[in-house]
């Protein structure tokens, strides 16, 4: 019975929407503020109805309602609660429902919490995102339909896929939804902006808190799909360069561009047309995201369904809001003049140069991805575009965009001297090139990459500081601390993003170029070394049994070689998962803040030993506390004063700290 | 309109290629998936330190016929460990990196090649990103030089009510 209404709540939802897509609409048009004011109750609605649906479906999963064909494809009774609840959006149909959910949740945010807005972009901005919603809610209606029951209900499930059965990748999906979700938000005001005919300071000022949003949850998003990839996939690789990694990616470059961007048109209204443009680009790779993943046009480890039919549906979606939007924008981005007048060198040209890297990085990302595609397509070549491809593309970009970024970030607006920047610097280059010249020295026979890369890590680190107590001011230390602690968060967010970049390519340089690896065969009790690290294995259970997996466990001692102290007792797993039939490895991990020890467990030998792999990882960690930084630095920036008043707007009714991240 | 159709049927076409093509691996993907083994095994790696550095930078930039996505280095595959090896006896016998390459490319296709070549059309695949930087620049060049040129305008593109209603917002 829930389960109906669930159903009917998603096509009253449906409906809804194509409601709130049309009068809004044209009550803006006409000047009719009833037809505008019907915008707010009905995003409400179109959000409850849907908060219902997806409830409903989340009970049918909790209760192994196995009437449901969804339901006994993807979980089984056996399985903990945590992965029941995660099996919702663990495949197409639910994972849709997640992403709805979420797109009408960021509609009613903006209906809430709009008040701010004129009254006409606001029906406009609430008209396109249920247009958008209403797009999704027939995709999953008439092609991917969750709630489908089944004649005869089977006793138990098939499983959800192990691999997806963990903690990181439980959380990984919701939060990339949001960050593609909510950069819907920022084409929404895009699209509105250009039928609206204007774009000012107070436009950018409203759309930069959707757009750093959206980032903030794409950055953790991202970081828990690779920090899960590391674990998880058994060799500590943390980046695949796999179509649906790239996927994320291009929507996270662009809108790290559009963000910077949307800065230059609150402050300075200029790029205003760019800034368009990128907003709607940003959505258009979140949609592209969306069809790489649902298709399965394009091979991967972790994509959804293959089905072309589908594929074509989304393909329709996509060529009709792209090409829509794309062709307003043709026709009426002329009519946005931009007013602020710079210098060459300033501010707005290093965030020009921003979006230039940030831009062209993912085209080259969106081309590689899409290669094989077009190359079968239109050249009849059947080929393969991976990792050592985007490694020599995308690494130029990124190191130029580290060796910039710092004098860019504090180039003064309109006119700046860049020799007064550069002087102010120097002790961050000399820092720099000293560190890098360090690591070259000490790991002599290693890739040149690895200590340019650490250079520049630090080279962002140190900027960022040297930037921020820059702003203090002159005088004496005391009072430019205290006014270090006075400083608006939107710069420390600015600081603390930007550095956290250079922690994330640290950890990358350092893991790519200083890793050390051991592949051998371990007898039980006899103790090798790899680099300082004594390993021993000390013994193998053959059988563990897990709730819903039959495991193998070994047991290994980790120690220092010199002094023989005990650093960890490790247990790398096999898994086996009898219902999805299917094997995984749990690698055995021993964190820490300079590296990491991974080992993991291999087939049983002939002669009695066990294949045994050993890593040295220096400093893995970094990469994903550099992603934690970026996105704390996101929420600093998001709860600065000027957006809480822009975007918050019932200030009055509130208290300061309420709504507030990151306090 | 029919130039969308087409379009719509080649891409259709084109998703049948791959489901024919990536199927039939995926099938033989799960059979292999039940009996897993490590990804490079301590009986294939070589004596020579410096054969075995090569054997594994070669093997990074071969691509797993069976996964979707993995170079022969990262996977589990028997296949992958066949290829493997037999890129280790190709070295062992002398051949240069090149033409251990060409060996696999000579059986497997140009499907194995992570790293694409820069032959033909490729060639559009690997400048792609330096024109676009290059396209990128000079346009940005030229809009950066207009706005330092330009005058700033003088009247308000906002009306009277407007400005107070954004300085009410703006709050500053």
């Amino acid at each position: 019975m829930i389960v109906e209404l669930g159903h009917f709540a998603l096509i009253l939802a449906f409906m809804v929407s194509i409601f709130q897509m049309i009068v809004p609409m044209i009550g803006a048009a006409r000047g009719l503020p009833g037809w505008m004011a019907v915008a707010e109750p009905a995003a409400t609605t179109q959000f409850l109805l849907t908060a219902f649906s997806f409830g409903a479906l989340t009970y049918a999963f909790v209760t192994s309602d196995f009437s449901l064909s969804l339901v006994v494809s993807n979980s089984h009774t056996l399985k903990p609660l945590l992965y029941k609840i995660s099996g919702v959006w663990g495949n197409h149909e639910g994972s849709l429902l997640l992403w709805v959910l979420i797109l009408t949740l960021f509609g009613a945010c903006a209906a809430w919490f709009g008040a701010n807005l004129p009254p006409t972009l606001k029906a406009r901005v609430l008209a396109v995102q249920s247009s958008v919603s209403a797009a999704f809610f027939a995709f999953i209606l008439f092609t991917s339909n969750p709630f489908i029951r089944l004649a005869v209900p089977p006793f138990n499930g098939q499983d959800l896929n192990p691999l997806l059965q963990d903690p990181g990748l439980a959380f990984h999906p919701p939060f990339l939804y949001l960050g593609y979700v909510g950069l819907s938000m920022a084409f929404s005001f895009a699209v509105a902006a250009l039928i609206e005919g204007r774009v000012d300071a107070a436009w950018g000022r409203w759309v930069r808190p959707w757009t750093l949003a959206a980032w903030v949850f794409l950055t953790i998003g991202i970081g828990l799909g690779s920090w899960w990839a590391y674990y998880e996939l058994g060799w500590g690789g943390f980046w695949f360069w796999d179509p649906v990694e790239n996927a994320s990616l291009m929507p996270w470059l662009i809108s790290a561009a559009l963000l910077h961007s949307a800065i230059v048109v609150e402050k300075r209204e200029a790029l205003k047309s760019w800034t368009i443009l990128l907003a709607i680009l940003a959505f258009g790779f979140s949609l592209i995201g969306t069809f790489i993943v649902r298709s399965g046009i394009i091979t991967s480890v972790h994509a959804f369904a293959n089905d072309p039919e589908r594929g074509v549906f989304i393909l329709l979606i996509l060529a009709f809001f792209m090409g829509g939007s794309l062709l307003l924008f043709a026709l009426r981005a002329s009519a946005m003049e931009a007013k602020g007048v710079f210098g060459l060198v300033s501010r707005e040209s290093g965030l020009v140069v921003n979006n230039l890297l940030l831009a062209v990085s993912t085209f080259v990302v969106f081309i590689g991805t899409i290669w094989p595609l077009l190359a079968e397509m239109f050249f009849e070549r059947t080929l393969s575009v991976g990792a050592p491809f985007f490694n020599a593309a995308v690494t130029p970009f990124a190191f130029g965009l580290a060796a910039v970024l710092p004098i860019g970030a504090m180039l003064p607006w309109k006119r700046a001297r860049i020799g007064r920047v550069v002087k102010t610097l120097l002790p961050a280059m000399i820092l720099a090139i000293a560190v890098g010249l360090l690591a070259f020295t000490i790991y002599t026979g290693h890739s040149i990459l690895a200590p340019i890369g650490v250079a520049l890590a630090v080279w962002l680190v140190a900027g960022a500081f040297v930037d921020l107590w820059s702003r203090t001011g002159r005088g004496p230390i005391g009072s430019r601390l205290s006014r270090l602690t006075r400083l608006p968060r939107a710069d420390w967010g600015k600081t603390l993003a930007h550095a956290g970049v250079g922690i994330t390519l640290f950890g990358i340089a350092t893991l790519t170029g200083y890793e050390r690896e051991d592949i051998r065969v371990a007898q039980i009790g006899e103790p090798y070394t790899v680099g300082a690290y004594e390993i021993e294995l000390q013994g193998v259970d053959e059988d563990v049994r897990g709730p819903n997996y039959l495991s193998t466990m070994a047991t290994i001692a980790v120690r220092e070689a010199d002094s023989g102290r005990l650093i960890s007792v490790l247990n790398p797993e096999r898994r086996v998962y009898p219902v999805a039939g299917m094997p995984t490895t749990e690698a055995g991990i021993n964190n820490g803040f300079t590296r990491d020890v991974y080992v993991t467990l291999g087939d049983p030998q002939d002669n009695g030993g066990w294949a045994v792999r050993t890593w040295i990882k220096p400093f893995a960690n970094w990469i994903w506390g550099g992603t934690i930084i970026m996105a704390l630095g996101g929420l600093f920036s998001l709860s600065d004063r000027r957006y809480r008043v822009a975007a918050g707007a019932a200030k009055q009714r509130r208290t300061p700290s309420e709504g507030v991240p990151a306090e | 309109m029919i130039c969308l159709s087409r379009f719509l049927a080649r891409l259709v076409h084109g998703a049948r290629a791959f489901l024919r093509r990536g199927l039939p691996h995926l099938i033989v993907l799960m059979m292999v998936a039940a009996t897993p083994v490590l990804a490079v095994q301590a009986d294939e790696v070589l004596d020579d330190p410096v054969l075995e550095e090569r054997a594994r930078d070669i093997s990074a930039n071969l691509r797993c016929v069976v996964c979707r996505g993995e170079s022969i280095d990262e996977s589990n595959a028997t296949v992958a460990r066949d290829l493997r090896l037999l890129v280790r006896e190709r070295l062992v016998e002398g051949d240069s990196d090149e033409e251990v390459m060409a060996y696999v490319v000579d059986r497997y296709g140009e499907y194995v090649l992570l790293r694409p070549t820069f032959g033909g059309a490729n060639i559009l695949l690997w400048w792609a990103g330096p024109l676009l930087l290059l396209i990128g620049l000079g346009l940005a060049i030229g809009y950066l030089r207009r706005r330092s040129r330009a005058e700033a305008p003088t009247e308000s593109a906002l009306s009277a009510e407007e400005e107070a209603r954004l300085k009410e917002i703006m709050g500053d």
